[in-house]
């Protein structure tokens, strides 16, 4: 089974949530695509780490062959390349690495070369299989990393995917590579309204959708209305906690050295179960 | 003009109540929201007037005519992005995971494929004496960036003569994060005193070197956890990266954003800090003078 774990704002515990969830399954892949900022790795210090380097291609040209009729640059989309003085220039952060510009090349003057764009890195926590994708500081798009990060997910057990904040193009890769999808709600305003977001993107991939309120210190009812409204199921609340808040600051992993939070993650893990029959 | 950009790497530091009370404080006649994936700043500030709107086209996704493709099958083998998928005879485009390059519309020996202009979110600008712009990316679009750069074009229209621009900036440090830093004079990052808040933070510094804007950091509920508040601060004096202040944790900011409210308007711990804060920033900023607002005080 794979799990999406995503709440479109930012903070709101998706990290939390998805390294207890998968340490209370015991045996588990934990996921972690939200490359930009990649911290499950700080919760579960994997150990006998591999890491594998994360490519994008670009276009090289050779000059010699090239008779400049442009038709790369005019064919490209993005404006990614410019012929200055019979010399192309690519702008590589704005390159989609489509391979147009060689498809179009009358004289097969532009060949591709690898350029690292991230890597990924997974080892063990015991008997949880901890995956994170990281971006190379600088680069603009997430895609390629998270794409080889969800490479990992295994079919047989559970996979829980810790998915960026937003519901831009690399929430909807996460969601769409899962079976369900878990939306961790904050109980504010701003909370609310970016869940509101993400609801909409799981419900139009059609994935069954269960809802966790997190830092909860007193009901915040327009939460509880929306989620009535749509027929979400509450699959759990962790309550706010001064204990919890230090706890998740220091790197400790709640259902590891808590009775009471073990309670709580090893409830919604069979909450989550009950959902999918 | 100075633009001052409030990033954090981490989300849900408090980038947004932030950016609200500076805001309120500078009494501000031009700010943005860049959090495109999920804009908040709107919830708690209110300029007053009914917003201009406009469509966002970030750029093609490609269509196949069911009556003219032959199901070869030439696009999906040149397609990079897995975005042609098979329904029976024909061929469809997946409209999430085409990003409009044209190679399918190329290679098509039947002409069945167009490029269709695609809009991919919606503009708001707000203007009543102040401008607000603010937008909203559509679900599952990856043109954050450029709908970024988009927000912060309208607001310089809007307000050609601010001395002084305040901007919301999104979590991460990616696309749309190195577009929020393009041509601002000041990154003021919000911290959470965490070891993932660290971590985060380490690398939203490291990302706003590499394009030389000069930065501030300031911890958010600092008393969370006083040790890893140190941590932060020691690693930012270590570095030379000025301390703006420090934010006690404070249930009044909640209350606040529940309520619609902006922090600035609460007798509150929390506010008082933010308010030292802000002085602090606009000193580096070079001063209120300079930033044509009244002495805050």
């Amino acid at each position: 089974m794979k799990l999406a774990v995503l709440s479109g704002k930012g903070g709101a515990g998706k990290t939390l949530v998805s390294v207890n969830l998968a340490c209370a399954a015991g045996k588990a892949v934990y996921v972690d695509c939200d490359v930009e900022e990649p911290n499950g790795r700080l919760f579960l210090k994997p150990t006998d780490l591999v890491c594998e380097d994360v490519y994008t291609m670009l276009p090289s040209f050779n000059e010699d062959s090239c008779i400049g009729c442009r038709r790369c640059v005019d064919f490209c989309r993005f404006n990614a390349l410019a012929l200055v003085r019979r010399k192309h220039r690519l702008f590589e952060e704005v390159c989609h690495s489509c391979g147009g510009c060689s498809l179009v090349c009358p004289m097969d003057a532009v060949s591709e070369v690898k350029k690292k764009v991230g890597q990924v890195e997974y080892g063990w926590h015991g008997r949880v299989r901890a995956v994170t994708g990281i971006l190379r500081l600088g680069e603009a798009s997430a895609m390629p990393v998270v794409n080889a990060a969800l490479a990992h997910l295994a079919e047989a057990e559970l996979s829980i995917i810790d998915c960026p904040p937003g519901s831009g193009c690399a929430v909807m890769g996460c969601v769409a590579s899962a079976d369900m999808c878990l939306l961790i709600a904050e109980p504010t305003a701003f909370g609310l309204h970016n869940l509101k977001m993400v609801y909409e993107l799981a419900a139009l991939l059609k994935k069954p959708i269960g809802i966790v309120i997190n830092r909860e210190l007193s009901p915040y009812p327009p939460l509880d209305e929306f989620c009535a409204e749509n027929s979400l199921p509450v699959l759990g609340r962790i309550p706010y906690s001064e204990k919890y808040a230090r706890m998740s600051a220091a790197g400790e992993i709640l259902t590891e050295s808590d009775a009471e939070a073990s309670g709580i993650f090893h409830a919604l893990l069979s909450r989550i179960g009950g959902e999918l029959q | 003009m100075k633009k001052l950009l409030i990033l954090s790497g981490k989300g849900g530091t408090g980038k947004t109540t932030t950016a609200s009370a500076f805001i309120q404080f500078a009494m501000a006649r031009a700010f943005a929201d860049c959090d495109v994936d999920a804009p908040n700043l709107h919830l708690i500030t209110h300029v007053g007037a009914e917003p201009e709107k406009t469509a966002f086209r970030g750029g093609n996704k490609a269509h196949i005519d069911p009556a003219k493709c032959i199901n070869c099958g030439e696009c999906a083998r040149k397609c990079r992005f897995n975005a042609i998928k098979a329904a029976g005879a024909v061929r469809y485009v997946d409209e999430f995971a085409c990003e409009g390059c044209g190679v399918c519309e190329y290679i098509c020996p039947r002409k069945a494929i167009s490029l269709q202009p695609d809009i991919a979110g919606e503009l708001t600008l707000y203007r009543a004496g102040r401008a607000f712009s603010t937008a909203q990316l559509r679900m599952g679009r990856g043109n954050s960036g450029k709908l970024v750069s988009a927000v912060k074009s309208a607001l310089d229209a809007a307000a050609p003569d601010a001395a002084f621009e305040i901007i919301d900036g999104s979590p991460g440090v990616g696309c749309p994060v190195i577009a929020s830093i393009s041509g601002v004079d000041m990154v003021l990052i919000i911290a959470e005193p965490s070891l993932a808040g660290l971590s985060d933070m380490e690398r939203i510094l490291r990302a706003a070197q590499i394009f030389g804007v000069p930065t501030a950091v300031c911890v958010n509920k600092y008393d969370v956890s006083p040790q890893q508040t140190a941590h932060i601060e020691a690693y930012c004096q270590s570095r030379g990266v000025p301390l703006a202040g420090r934010i006690p944790y404070d249930t009044h900011v909640p209350d606040a954003i529940n309520a619609g409210r902006c922090i600035a308007d609460t007798d509150c711990p929390a506010r008082d800090a933010l308010k030292r804060v802000f002085k602090n920033v606009v000193a580096m900023m070079g001063g209120a003078k300079a930033l044509e607002i009244a002495a805050a005080d």
